[in-house]
């Protein structure tokens, strides 16, 4: 995903610790996500869920799986 | 005595309706974490008292960090919740909620930020909200109070929650509820928000960043020289002055109360920084030195604080801070750490693991010094020819051992630094109450807690050396002291004093007469090998006696080799 593309959470790839964590950031399958902007060198990555911004790290990034449409 | 306890997601205003409540100063910012402690108040209800707690933000009742594990354990204690929920982000906020009413506790929600949110085209219908909870909903705005009143007004109404968590149904259920009560209406960028992406966007960011740290040092330094020029320098000459030089004729320069309130005389005069009196040293390094810089610092540190600027930088320097084995946000207890060690010290709680918060801690208090240091090494320096050049050389040297021993951390202790994972919170323009209220605690702060310790410190060096012991400590330590740092043996004193005081240390160093090349190891010795009196009690309780052994001793290793190679290469 770029920055500035959006797509909706299809599932998330990960223990039962960290899904319960994006769960409560309000990152969980069927909800739509903006990518807003990236730190080059594989740095976090900033989310739009709803109205919460939220920074997360690259690998924890990568276990987002969003259906882009189009 | 009932004890209602203030409960919800982080960097939602749960301070703020705390000191509202109570009337009790706490300090609250624009980020999550604030506070990483409970808070106890009081307030009056119908002619009863109840006790009010502000408990640390968590966004679910499985804590997964040590301030949201305090929330978690508060639970139990309270009788009634006061779920303060963030208006513009109902439905994050619900899963705490419905945590919170299936605990089967009487509980009111304060719907706060309620002002933001119909400013983002939100609207939500409070009474089908109430009817689906079935407790009551309050719409608030802390910062300016509206809603506070009928917030008291019902927490008599406060009913027992009576949810049932189900962990498969739970985030269609909050998904139902938002559905009824919320409609958004679409509304456009404004330009805070077109401000808050280009500080996050790495090629706008960084460049940004470095105007926010220019800015903020100038302003720092124009404020700071401008209350000591126009109000602390002629305060203390023509109004101090004249009393003190009174005194000292009455007590006859010699005798022991002599030396006690005013200190030695400097050819025939008071010097308010060499005479090391209680009423003279005493007074004026702390009031009419530091001060003016606490204030300059944290009026500056209080903006960026409530702008929200402080989780932004955080995920700019992630990047560089793991391949230093350290969490981006390692960045807030450091920016803390700079007013002063103690409250950086106690903001590491923001970070996940006890590996994370032990370095970050250690780190701040080796590398970073506080303001009343910084403030005392500029002044001093100032005397000699070339402050720059002696500035760059501590600062640089104190930054260059932040780096070395993050990575000796890195590579020394197993495990490595958690991925970032944070809240960014909007960009909000700073509420000047909260704003001054929050530098007049921290400087009332440093008053309170200061002085006394810089009067204790003056004191003490009198007697000891009325007893003769520095100077026998002098004897004793004159190897390490002049042979591998090249300091005068009389800087045993100011080293002694650090222990307590880190500024009246420095200002010690005054009436020695060292070179340019001596001040700057005194000082960045004076800053790494020990933390002040203060900040090592908070770090023995959040370490505790094992590790902050270990901190210590790392503490001396680095100050006896840093001071060697500065001698060496200086």
């Amino acid at each position: 995903m770029a920055p500035g593309q959006s797509g909706i959470v299809a599932s998330l790839k990960g223990g039962w610790g960290m899904v319960r964590r994006m769960q409560a950031m309000g990152i969980r399958p069927g909800v739509p996500i903006t990518k807003t902007t990236s730190q080059p060198f594989r740095g976090p990555i900033s989310v739009q869920v709803g109205n919460t911004q939220v920074a997360l790290g690259f690998g924890l990034a990568r276990r987002i799986m969003v259906e882009v449409p189009g | 005595m009932k004890d209602i306890l203030l409960m919800g997601n982080p960097n939602v205003g749960k301070s703020v309706v705390f000191s509202r409540l109570t009337g009790t100063d706490v300090i609250v910012s624009n980020y999550s974490g604030t506070t990483v402690e409970f808070t106890r108040g009081r307030m009056k209800l119908n002619g009863d008292v109840l006790g009010v707690i502000d408990v640390p933000g968590t966004y679910t009742l499985d804590p997964t960090t040590p301030a949201e594990q305090v929330a978690a354990d508060m639970l139990a204690e309270g009788e009634v919740i006061v779920n303060v929920v963030d208006a513009t982000n109902l439905e994050r906020n619900l899963n705490l909620t419905l945590q919170l009413l299936s605990s089967g506790k009487p509980m009111v929600v304060a719907l706060n930020m309620w002002d933001e949110a119909e400013h983002k085209g939100i609207q939500i219908d409070i009474a089908k909200l109430e009817k689906l909870l079935a407790v009551p909903v309050v719409p608030t705005v802390a910062l300016s109070g509206q809603g506070i009143k009928q917030l008291v007004g019902r927490l008599a109404e406060a009913a027992a929650g009576t949810w049932t968590y189900d962990a498969e149904r739970h985030w269609a259920q909050i998904g139902e509820i938002v559905d009824q009560v919320q409609v958004v209406k679409h509304h456009h960028h404004s330009l805070l928000e077109n401000l808050a992406d280009l500080s996050l966007k790495p090629w706008t960011g960084i460049p940004l960043a470095i105007v926010v740290a220019v800015v903020a040092f100038a302003l720092i330094r124009l404020v700071g020289e401008g209350l000591i020029g126009y109000v602390f320098e002629p305060l203390f000459e023509n109004l101090w002055r004249p009393l003190m030089a009174g005194l000292s004729v009455l007590l006859g320069p010699g005798s022991f109360w002599h030396e006690l309130l005013i200190g030695s005389l400097v050819d025939g005069e008071i010097d308010f920084v060499e005479s090391l009196g209680m009423l003279t040293t005493g007074l004026f390094v702390p009031i009419g030195m530091v001060l003016p810089y606490i204030f300059a610092f944290y009026l500056v540190l209080g903006l960026i604080e409530d702008i929200g600027y402080l989780p932004r930088l955080g995920v700019l320097v992630d990047t560089i801070m793991h391949r230093m084995g350290l969490h981006g946000l390692t960045v807030i207890p450091m920016m803390l750490g700079l007013g002063c060690n103690v409250p950086g010290a106690l903001s590491t709680r923001i970070l996940e693991t006890r590996r994370e918060r032990f370095i970050a801690a250690t780190l701040m208090a080796i590398c970073v010094p506080c303001m009343a240091q910084i403030a005392m090494v500029v002044g001093l320096m100032g005397q000699s020819d070339n402050l720059m050049l002696g500035l760059f050389a501590v600062f640089g040297t104190l930054a260059m051992l932040w780096v070395v021993l993050a990575l000796i951390f890195k590579r020394v202790l197993p495990g490595e630094a958690p991925e970032i994972f944070v809240e960014i919170p909007p960009y909000r323009m700073p509420y000047a109450g909260a704003v001054a209220q929050k530098v007049w605690l921290r400087t009332r702060q440093f008053i309170t807690e200061a002085v006394p310790y810089v009067l204790l410190g003056i004191f003490i060096v009198n007697v000891l050396y009325v007893l003769h012991i520095i100077q026998f400590l002098g004897n004793l330590l004159s190897p390490v002291v002049t042979r591998l740092w090249g300091l005068p043996t009389e800087a045993i004193a100011a080293l002694l004093i650090g222990f307590l005081r880190k500024d009246v240390a420095i200002g010690m160093l005054a009436p020695l007469g060292l070179n340019l090349k001596q001040l700057i190891i005194a000082c960045t010795i004076l800053t790494v090998y020990f933390p002040c009196a203060a900040t090592f009690a908070v770090l023995l309780r959040e370490f505790g006696l094992r590790r902050m052994a270990k901190a210590a001793l790392l503490m001396t290793a680095v100050a006896l080799t840093v001071g060697a190679l500065l001698n060496l290469i200086l």
